[in-house]
């Protein structure tokens, strides 16, 4: 079978990629292993909601014109509003279908799967960027009789053990996780490495309403100092309770949660933590003012600062004086660790040498080091909003400007160095045309013309 | 944001280098490994003398402009005759120079003109743990306090942040707080 351009993944990115393709009259098909959106039917723990508010998944096509634009979706709303949106935008997805492998052609690419081969120009990768857990060497050493979990297996603490819990991580999924279980009646210790702690709220307004605001999201990846830095930069302590609170460490420990250091070894059935634990979260509590700063200047630049609350800080992370530093995992009081220790995407099928020595994608701004083939979806692909649903709408039209520039250049060797070079848009706050026919659900201050660079600045100061 | 300095900013670190370094090992790796060394002779009693002169990194073997050396001893209430710093003392002074040394770096990178950084340190311990007189005791620091004193053309945040990220890419600091594998043998 032929085509030209053969998108895998029939999540909300790859769905974008294909309306921009249909937008250019580019032949494709969209091959997924499950149906429309299914990663986020399976792998997902019951409570879990987007920690984007439903006015932030804007995608080619469509913007959010319900009546809770504040509210979070669960995993079947997620679900649902990505099966719409398949249905909106009529992409010719070909459901139930796994991709074995990606090889290069003479001209092209050939995708093999389990219901035949494809031929095709160009290759979309759209497999999502969390398909399998991470979890570091040194869960071999935990001792037999303690059940230990992913929080792609974690369903609610019911499943668990009645006892203790160790949760390893605190990043989006460590914290909400931790704060659930604990709430259930089993203790649990917290193990923090690096973290980014952020309050939901600030000034009355969502903290996603600010980054989106004061251009933080927009912020491109060649602006940073570090952008190797910046893809790997976990994701925020949030989470979308419909109360709106903040689950950070200070609301974790309030709650009785033990805050301990990152898990550093586990020896003789003993788990052994950093003793670095004060300056982890003295540097998650200094990025976090940096990023109030910033929405704080933008908001005085702006006149918004005007008719809101005004600017404060929240208090410091509280840690222990003396953080205990081990923790038996023989003697049974810990009956269960979740290793919240991040995810990674699955390219095992893709046999184009594309890898680093890491296993990353080599890429610049989602173009990959192989003529035609093109990413969507990884943090910080292309802008610090490219790993949100908000952001797949931007790199899929930019992407596919390329890609039909390739398609449209057929025998030019090669791509111009650095990937593809659009039009800076002043503001993101400008609707794309196609969404001229459906009513923006809110309207937003334009950000003051400049303002974006700085707060790049700020945000690559590394701490 | 960084104070605008009228004259270029220099607390004596090329950052330069430094950033050059970080760059090319990123594609060269094996290059980064170091070995450091240290050897010791002991001088009678608890009185040992340490050197350090050779090192072993950047795919080769390098020595100091010359050798270095520091006499180790207990002191005069342990029973000894204090011909040098404790051990201990001296590893309060490794993360000493390792700290003031990164914030000295990150300072001439993010621009900011130090003028004094004075660092004081102090290590709590037990020493029913060393003597063995209690097993529940651990032998090392119950904890360790360190507080900067820095003057700089910088606010109060903007040191804070100095420290932090010090901390952040320490070695010593990281020795400490961190789980390392030592092996002990007899040649």
């Amino acid at each position: 079978m032929r085509t030209d351009v053969v998108v895998i993944g029939a999540g909300h990115a790859g769905l974008a990629m294909s309306r921009c393709l249909a937008e250019r009259s580019i032949d494709h098909v969209v091959i997924e292993r499950g149906e429309v959106a299914s990663s986020w039917k399976t792998g997902r723990w019951d409570s879990l909601r987007l920690l984007t508010p439903n006015w932030q998944s804007r995608l080619p096509g469509y913007v959010y014109a319900g009546s809770d634009p504040d509210g979070f979706r669960t995993m079947p709303e997620t679900v649902a509003f990505i099966e719409r949106y398949a249905d909106l935008v009529s992409a010719p997805v070909r459901t139930h279908t796994t991709v074995n492998s990606v090889r290069r052609t003479d001209d092209g690419y050939v995708v093999a799967t389990d219901r035949g081969a494809w031929l095709s120009r160009a290759v979309v990768l759209a497999t999502g960027w969390c398909n399998l857990a991470h979890v570091p060497a040194l869960a071999q050493a935990v001792p037999a009789k303690v059940a230990t979990l992913t929080p792609m297996q974690y369903r609610n603490p019911s499943w668990l053990d009645a006892g203790g819990v160790l949760v390893v991580g605190a990043s989006a999924s460590g914290v909400q996780i931790a704060d659930e279980i604990h709430r259930s009646g089993r203790p649990v210790t917290l193990a923090v490495g690096e973290h980014i702690r952020m309050p939901r709220t600030y000034r009355g307004r969502d903290i996603q309403w600010w980054m989106d605001a004061a251009g933080v999201l927009d912020q491109r990846h060649d602006e940073v100092d570090d952008h190797e830095r910046a893809r790997s930069v976990p994701s925020p302590q949030l989470a979308g309770h419909p109360d709106r609170r903040t689950v950070d460490l200070n609301a974790l420990g309030e709650i009785g949660v033990t805050l301990v250091g990152r898990l550093a070894a586990i020896r003789d059935g003993r788990a052994l933590f950093s003793g670095g634990l004060a300056n982890k979260v003295a540097l998650a509590d200094l990025k976090m003012n940096r990023l109030l700063d910033t929405f704080d200047r933008w908001a005085a630049s702006t006149g918004f600062g005007d008719g809101i609350e005004a600017a404060h800080r929240f208090e410091p992370t509280r840690i222990d004086p003396s953080v205990p530093l081990s923790l038996d995992l023989a003697g049974g009081r810990i009956r269960t660790i979740v290793w919240a220790t991040g995810y990674r995407p699955d390219y095992s099928w893709l046999d184009v040498p594309v890898l680093d020595r890491k296993g990353r994608i080599r890429h610049t701004g989602g173009v990959v080091d192989s003529p035609g083939m093109y990413l969507m979806g990884e943090p910080f692909m292309r802008r610090r909003k490219s790993g949100l649903i908000d952001g797949a709408g931007d790199d899929a039209r930019e992407l596919s400007a390329h890609l039909a520039s390739r398609l449209g250049s057929r025998g030019r060797a090669g791509w111009p160095p650095g990937g593809p070079q659009p039009a800076r848009r002043a503001s993101s706050a400008q609707a794309p045309a196609t969404d001229s026919s459906e009513p923006p659900a809110r309207s937003k201050p334009r950000r003051a013309r400049g303002e974006v660079s700085r707060p790049a600045a700020e945000l690559a100061n590394t701490a | 944001m960084t104070t605008v300095a009228e004259k270029p900013v220099e607390n004596g670190v090329n950052v330069t280098a430094l950033v050059g370094a970080r760059e090319a090992l990123k594609q060269a790796p094996e290059a980064a490994r170091f070995t450091w060394r240290a050897s010791s002779r002991w001088l009678g009693g608890t009185h040992s003398r340490s050197s350090v002169e050779g090192f072993f990194g950047l795919g080769q073997e390098h020595s100091h402009k010359s050798e270095f050396t520091f006499d180790i001893d207990h002191p005069e209430v342990f029973a000894s005759e204090d011909r040098g710093a404790t051990p201990v003392e001296l590893v309060l002074s490794g993360l000493a120079g390792c700290l003031t040394a990164g914030v000295a770096a990150i300072a001439q990178m993010r621009n900011i003109q130090l003028h004094s950084v004075t660092a004081t340190l102090e290590g709590a311990m037990d020493i029913r743990g060393i003597l063995g007189a209690d097993s529940d005791v651990r032998n090392g620091f119950d904890d360790v306090r360190v507080t900067f004193d820095i003057d700089a053309d910088a606010t109060r945040e903007q040191i804070e942040a100095l420290v932090a990220q010090s901390q952040k890419r320490s070695a010593v600091f990281d020795i400490i707080t961190n789980p390392t594998n030592v092996t002990v043998t007899v040649a």
